[in-house]
C-alpha cells in the first residue's frame, strides 16, 4: 500500500517562467523561487532590524542582533579573530540554509536544500574557498597540514594518504549530511501523512505522530544549519591555523 | 525473488544503519546528563546537540537510501 504514495514528488522541480536559450534551460522553478524569498527575507531581516538601531531592540532588531552575535561568536570561538575577515560569507551561508530549512516545512512548499545539487554546491564553494585561503596564507607550507606531528617516518605513510582522504572527502560529507537530513524528513512527514489520510478514523495516530515529526524537523532544520556553518568554520580554522 | 520483494528486503535492509544512530545519540544524551549532573554549570549542551545532529544524519543516509529504494527505483 505504502508504494501507492509519491512521498517524494514534493520534490520534483517545476518551471514557473519557461525560458531557453539555445538548448540550455534556464527556467525559473519553484526553487528559484524559494531561494528568491529565502534570500530577500534574509535581507530583510538584517536590513530592516537596523535601519533604526534603538537602545531597547524590537522585535526584528533583536532577531538580526541574535544572528549577528551567534555567528560572530562562533568564528571567535573556532577560528579566532583572525577569521572576522571571512564573517560576511559564512554570516551568508548561515542565514541562506537557515531560512531555506524553514521555509521548506511549510506545507505544500519546497525545500531547496533537499536537492543535492544545492548542498553540493555549496560545499564545494566551502571546500575549494578555503583550500585557496590555505594555500594563500601558508604557501607549500599547507601541505604540512596532512602531516600529523610526532609520528614516526613508517607509520606516516600509512596516514598521510588517509588525512589526505578525509580532505578530499569533506565537501561531500558536507553536502551529504544536509541533504540526507532534509530528504528524509521530509519523506517521513509525507509518508505519515499518507498512512492518516487511508485509514480513516485511526488515522489520528499518525496524524498526532506527524506533528510530533514537525517539531523535530523544525529543531533539525535550525541544528543542520548551524552544523553546517560551524564545520565551515572548523574548516576555516585549519586552514588557517593548521592545526 | 521478484524485483518488488527485493526492493523491500533491500530497503528493511537499509534501515540497519538507524541503529548506529540510536546507539550514538542516546550516548550523546547520557554523556549530557553525566556531565550537567556532576558540574551544572558545565557549559556543554551546545556541544551536545551538535554531537546529536552529527549522529543522527549518518543515520538517516540509510533512511533515505531505503526511501530511494522504495519510491525511485
Amino acid at each position: 500500500m505504502a508504494l501507492e504514495l509519491h512521498p517524494l514528488e514534493q520534490f520534483v522541480i517545476k518551471p514557473i517562467v519557461p525560458l531557453h536559450i539555445g538548448k540550455i534551460d534556464i527556467s525559473f522553478t519553484n526553487s528559484a523561487l524559494l531561494m528568491t524569498i529565502a534570500v530577500l527575507l534574509a535581507t530583510a531581516v538584517v536590513v530592516i532590524g537596523t535601519r533604526r538601531e534603538e537602545l531597547v531592540p524590537g522585535r526584528i532588531q533583536s532577531l538580526g542582533e541574535l544572528a549577528y552575535e551567534f555567528i560572530g561568536n562562533m568564528i571567535d570561538e573556532t577560528v579566532g579573530t583572525d577569521g572576522q575577515r571571512y564573517f560576511p560569507f559564512v554570516f551568508t551561508l548561515f542565514m541562506f540554509i537557515l531560512f531555506g530549512n524553514v521555509l521548506g516545512l511549510i506545507p505544500f512548499g519546497y525545500t531547496f536544500t533537499g536537492q543535492i545539487i544545492v548542498t553540493f554546491a555549496m560545499a564545494a564553494v566551502v571546500f575549494i574557498g578555503v583550500t585557496l585561503i590555505g594555500i594563500w596564507r601558508h604557501g607549500w607550507h599547507f601541505l604540512s597540514f596532512f602531516v600529523p606531528h610526532g609520528v614516526p617516518i613508517v607509520l606516516l605513510l600509512l596516514l598521510v594518504p588517509i588525512e589526505f582522504l578525509s580532505y578530499l572527502i569533506r565537501p561531500f560529507t558536507l553536502s551529504i549530511r544536509l541533504f540526507a537530513n532534509m530528504l528524509a524528513g521530509h519523506t517521513m512527514l509525507a509518508i505519515f501523512g499518507g498512512f492518516a489520510a487511508s485509514i480513516g478514523v485511526l488515522g489520528l495516530l499518525p496524524l498526532g505522530l506527524d506533528v510530533l515529526i514537525f517539531f523535530l524537523e523544525l529543531l533539525v532544520a535550525v541544528l543542520q544549519a548551524y552544523v553546517f556553518t560551524i564545520l565551515t568554520c572548523l574548516y576555516l580554522n585549519d586552514a588557517i591555523n593548521l592545526h | 525473488m521478484d524485483l518488488a520483494s527485493a526492493k523491500m528486503i533491500g530497503a528493511g535492509l537499509a534501515c540497519i544503519a538507524l541503529v548506529g544512530a540510536g546507539i550514538g545519540i542516546g550516548n550523546v544524551f547520557a554523556a549530557l546528563i553525566n556531565a550537567l549532573a556532576r558540574n551544572p554549570a558545565a557549559q556543554v549542551t551546545p556541544f551536545a546537540f551538535l554531537g546529536f545532529a552529527l549522529a543522527e544524519a549518518t543515520g538517516l543516509f540509510g533512511l533515505a537510501i531505503a526511501f530511494l529504494i522504495l519510491f525511485v527505483f
